[in-house]
């Protein structure tokens, strides 16, 4: 209790300190969302293009529909897939004119081939995965050919990995980088103490007694800062939008909720080793 | 109660690597004395040696039951405690006034917050301050100053009180005032141990001289110039 109001009391006496300090830890973390925004919407996007992956397999004519019915089922309950549609050659017909619709008119007849349509669960879209069901399902002898777009996939897997690379890469880079600015902001708070807590040390204030007010300073900043970069980063996300006219995913509250808890741990672990520091050097 | 056995110590990355060696002495319960010698004589080594902010290369320094060669950091806090401890630059917060100033000795030890105001009070009274306890640092006098910085070290009750040059940025008037205060303090009981390059001033009293020259006891009023003296 002693800490926390020591630890205020620090807040009150050196307000414009206190108030660089969180601002500096809020713009580090705010650099960071930014980076953390865009990263998630790629994902987002990527995803999104993810879950077009699907197999196609084109089923020989004249093949009794309760055959194609059961193979479905049985290709339904293969771990990777998610679900099975069966498109009739009417139905292929169909959407090919919605689809091509300036070819209507040459689509007379039903002489597109019926196809089971196989969407595959999140975490099976990878290639490897795709071959591997479209193998098994070569197999059912009523089935002419399988189509699964194999080189678009393998491109989107390679953009994916790279993406994910380089994202972790920059994300560490950006991390460090906040660390490296936050600690600096919280050894400036420390060294602006110095003379207190040499006079702590000397009246006989033990090493955690000192610490302690240090570390809940250090974590309130972190957490302040925190919610400061949350609300810059949700600020800039919104005039992106409107400047550039497309729709972008906010961090959901557990990711939100993770960037304040961020925060709090730089403000801590800052403060822990710059008064640690301190304390070795006097 | 205070007692230095053949103490060395070293700086190893300093110029004057050594700054004392083979240094014994003992203090009593109620003693004052005097450390004298030129700049790097060892004075101020010797006061931090005391408070355990250094500790030594060779031999082994007793303070109150705590040896050097044993104690951990915990017991360091413990130990100055119990000791009172003054430097030439005051060292207060500039942002405090002088009873916050003595209050904060109090509360960084966990002192309950009741019986602060009780013991503040009685610290200034005892140094004179009583009447300027919400005056800032700046707006008091040297001597003043110097006076609150006695107050929070007294305001613990130690054992002994350990100044370093406390006079040393006072004029004459204010140096016979703290030293009259030092000696009323020796009176009511507390031991002082005090490092001084004011020859005058100790050769105006009959208290003991502990006189150093790099880094030795050259001269110890209380036993002929010999290395160990023997006091209690």
């Amino acid at each position: 209790m002693l800490a926390f109001r020591t630890a205020m009391t620090a807040f009150r006496r050196a307000p414009l300190l206190s108030a660089l300090s969180v601002t500096t830890i809020a713009f580090s973390l705010f650099a960071f969302g930014l980076f953390g925004l865009v990263a998630l919407n790629i994902k987002n996007a990527l995803q999104r293009v993810e879950e077009r992956v699907e197999i196609r397999a084109f089923v020989a004519e004249k093949t009794p529909v309760e055959s194609i019915a059961v193979a479905a089922d049985e290709i339904a309950n293969y771990p990777q897939v998610l679900k099975v549609d069966i498109v009739t050659q009417s139905q292929a017909l169909e959407r090919a004119r919605t689809e091509l619709g300036e070819f209507r008119d040459v689509f007379e007849s039903e002489f597109l081939p019926a196809s089971m349509d196989i969407k595959l669960k999140p975490g099976f879209r990878d290639p490897a995965s795709v071959k591997t069901v479209a193998a098994n399902i070569r197999n059912f002898a009523f089935v002419d050919d399988v189509r699964f777009g194999e080189e678009w996939i393998t491109q989107l897997y390679r953009l994916r990995n790279i993406a994910g690379v380089v994202g972790a890469a920059l994300g560490l880079a950006f991390a460090v980088v906040a660390i490296i600015i936050i600690g600096a902001t919280i050894r400036m708070a420390v060294l602006a103490r110095s003379k207190e807590i040499s006079i702590m040390r000397l009246v006989g204030a033990t090493d955690g007694f000192i610490r302690r007010p240090f570390l809940i300073e250090g974590s309130i900043k972190g957490v302040l800062g925190g919610m400061l970069a949350l609300v810059l980063t949700y600020l800039a996300m919104r005039t992106l939008e409107q400047y550039l006219h497309f729709e972008t995913v906010f961090f959901d509250r557990r990711l939100a909720l993770l960037g304040i808890v961020f925060g709090a741990l730089m403000g801590l672990m800052g403060s822990a080793v710059s008064v640690g520091r301190h304390l070795r050097r006097i | 109660m205070i007692r230095f056995v053949n103490v060395t110590k070293n700086y190893p990355r300093a110029a004057g690597a050594t700054a004392l060696r083979d240094v014994s002495f003992r203090l009593g319960k109620g003693e004052f004395a005097f450390l004298t010698g030129p700049s790097g004589a060892g004075k101020s080594t010797i006061l931090k040696l005391l408070y355990m902010s250094e500790r030594p290369t060779y031999g082994e320094v007793r303070v109150s039951g705590y040896s050097s060669t044993k104690v951990k950091q915990r017991e360091i806090a413990e130990l100055r405690r119990r000791l009172g401890i003054v430097f030439q630059d005051f060292q207060l917060l500039e942002d405090r006034t002088a009873e916050a100033n003595v209050a904060f000795a109090l509360e960084v030890i966990g002192t309950p917050r009741a019986s602060i105001p009780g013991k503040v009070a009685r610290a200034l009274t005892q140094v004179g301050l009583a009447s300027k306890a919400t005056a800032l640092p700046r707006e008091l006098s040297g001597g003043e100053q110097q006076r609150v910085a006695f107050a929070r070290a007294l305001v613990n009750d130690p054992f002994v009180l350990i100044a370093d040059e406390p006079t040393g940025n006072l004029d004459e008037r204010a140096t016979r005032g703290i030293f009259q205060l030092l000696r009323e303090i020796n009176a009511s009981g507390t031991a002082v141990i005090m490092a001084t390059h004011d020859l005058a001033l100790v050769r105006s009293t009959d208290y003991r001289c502990i006189e150093l020259n790099h880094g030795a006891i050259v001269f110890d009023s209380a036993d002929a110039p010999r290395v160990e003296v023997e006091m209690d």
